[in-house]
């Protein structure tokens, strides 16, 4: 298997970090070695085998439906690199 | 006051409770030697103003019931400490502050400890160097220019360096057992579930665990006693009875059956790893143990498995830096413009390429040839486990291929990074326990070390071989203070 640069620019925009052809070719490079890695697992035949999702054999507790954390709304918003003390800033979406 | 930081964690804590040593006398020694050792690079942010005021507090009105009265300890800056800057080792939370404390730091506040400062590690816990974190490479402190391990290298220079009498790292593949194995200490990676991931900057959360870092396994055990709670803020927390460790700590392991896995034995492996692991079959076997040869035939698909499984979880978690709500936000033209920059400058090269990877074997049409074999062959390796230990009690390894090496030697190429973690990576598929201990020296002098991976929720018992084996091995890590001007 072989990924190339369109397939790069193509993974690129779906994980939203742009990058410019010098980047994509190390990129190319770096995951062909790797999945040339990963492609070991083919050896093995798994048709019947259950996927794993999670070693905690637990399931999910359910709870009251309760409002625990009031009046957070300062620090929800204290971290935020462009605030306008109530909301969060974001550039223009809608002319 | 200088022997003050050579003291283990249970000298120091006796000697605060029958008050040869106050929590100030303790706190200054570590900070006066940390403050020396900015060589080392293991800090990311110091808070030892605030340490100094906490351990003056404490003294006043100490409470020497508490199983870390007044003990001063640097953490990995994995964990949110409230008001206290938490980076994950990346620019993109250069300026995050939480406002919130995780929960497995609150167990240690909670019992009277004090933070000293938030140590460096690998950019989002993903490296085995500490090279990809955005405040530099950490040195080791067995030797100059040798990297300290990783994802956990600055917890591991801290404690070998005597920076903090003990520490907590975080370990998805190998990231606490790897660099204890490369500085000389003592690391255990708990059960899938044993301690809380709340308020842990997340990786991959099916692989995710906190742990203790120590110089010996007693004071490991004392630690993971406080760490280790049920929480019901982490839904994969899980419910179980947890030992008093420390108290329960035994050296007696006579009878106990230990598996030695033959796939361990991996082409290309140096023999002196191969004459560590046989001396350290001879250790158990003077302890009374048995060793009974296994087979884990899935062994050696770990780590492709891993390096699906890991990605695929981080792509997902790692989505929410988007410059919107926290940390680093770079300039863009429109919103989707401002997402690609903040993502591009803000992530170093590993996380992007570990963020790449994860989005295409989920990406449509790959799922079912990637991310779902490796959720089988996940369950191929955790069936090899339950297999062997209706046999054994626990399983003995080497914890690395090799011995720590060089800053710079592996950067370029990532799958020859990526094979540090061939012994370490089956324990967190699997969501077991395991431990890396000091066993011996290479021919370099640099320490090596042994992993001891128990089954899950068995904890005491890998502690109790540990123990066990470290009295035999009397392991002297070399520390020359080289940094200390």
């Amino acid at each position: 298997m072989s990924i190339d640069l369109k397939t790069i620019k193509h993974i690129s925009k779906l994980s939203r970090i742009s990058v410019d052809e010098k980047r994509a070719e190390k990129l190319a490079g770096d995951l062909n070695s790797i999945f040339d890695f990963i492609e070991k697992l083919n050896e093995l035949k798994t048709d019947n085998v259950e996927p794993l999702t999670s070693v905690a054999e637990t399931t999910l507790k359910l709870r009251s439906d309760e409002v625990k954390s009031k009046n957070i709304r300062e620090q929800i918003i204290k971290n935020s690199p462009h605030d306008n003390e109530d909301y969060f800033v974001v550039p223009k979406v809608i002319e | 006051m200088s022997d003050i930081t050579k003291q283990s964690l249970t000298e120091l804590v006796e000697n605060i409770k029958n008050k040869k040593l106050s929590s100030t006398d303790v706190t200054k020694a570590f900070i006066e030697r940390s403050e020396k050792s900015k060589e080392l690079n293991a800090y990311i942010t110091e808070d030892f103003t605030s340490a100094l005021d906490k351990a003056k507090k404490f003294d006043q009105k100490p409470n020497l019931d508490l199983k870390l009265p007044g003990i001063p300890m640097a953490v990995k800056d994995l964990f949110c400490t409230k008001d206290v800057k938490t980076t994950a080792g990346s620019k993109i939370l250069n300026n995050f502050v939480p406002t919130y404390e995780s929960t497995v730091t609150d167990n240690i506040w909670n019992e009277g400890a004090i933070l000293l400062g938030k140590l460096n590690c690998d950019e989002f816990a993903m490296g085995s160097s500490n090279e990809t974190s955005f405040f530099g490479n950490v040195q080791n402190p067995i030797d100059k220019d040798l990297v300290p391990g990783g994802s956990s290298g600055g917890s591991a220079s801290a404690v070998a360096g005597q920076l903090t009498p003990i520490t907590i790292g975080t370990d998805t593949g190998g990231s606490i057992r790897q660099p204890a194995s490369f500085t000389g200490t003592v690391g255990l990676k708990p059960t899938y579930g044993s301690c809380s991931r709340y308020g842990i900057v997340a990786f991959a959360s099916s692989l995710d665990q906190a742990g203790p870092m120590a110089q010996n396994v007693r004071d490991c055990a004392l630690l993971q006693e406080v760490i280790s709670s049920y929480d019901s803020k982490d839904s994969t927390s899980i419910n179980f009875k947890r030992n008093q460790y420390s108290e329960e700590l035994t050296n007696n392991i006579k009878g106990k059956k230990i598996g030695i896995p033959k796939e361990y034995r991996v082409d290309g492996m140096p023999k002196e790893i191969e004459d560590l692991w046989q001396k350290g079959i001879q250790y158990v076997k003077d302890c009374g143990a048995e060793t009974i040869d296994i087979s884990l035939p899935h062994t050696s698909y770990a780590l492709p498995t891993y390096y699906i499984v890991a990605p695929a979880e981080a792509s997902s978690n790692l989505a929410r830096y988007d410059g919107v709500k926290y940390g680093f936000r770079a300039k863009g033209e429109n919103l989707i413009d401002m997402y690609e920059k903040t993502r591009s400058e803000g992530f170093g090269a590993e996380v992007q390429r570990r963020i790449m990877i994860g989005t295409y074997v989920l990406s449509s049409g790959y799922y079912d040839a990637y991310y779902l074999k490796a959720q089988k062959v996940r369950k191929l390796i955790k069936n090899d486990f339950d297999e062997a230990y209706k046999k054994v009690d626990a399983i003995l390894t080497p914890s690395t291929p090799s011995s720590a090496f060089k800053i710079g030697e592996k950067t370029d190429d990532p799958v020859s990074m990526y094979l540090n973690d061939i012994f370490t990576v089956p324990v967190n598929l699997a969501g077991l326990p395991g431990i890396s201990i000091p066993a011996g020296h290479d021919s370099k002098g640099y320490p090596l070390g042994l992993q001891i991976i128990g089954k899950a929720f068995d904890e005491q018992n890998i502690l109790n071989i540990a123990f066990a084996m470290e009295e035999k091995i009397n392991f002297k890590n070399k520390i020359t203070d080289w940094w200390i001007k």
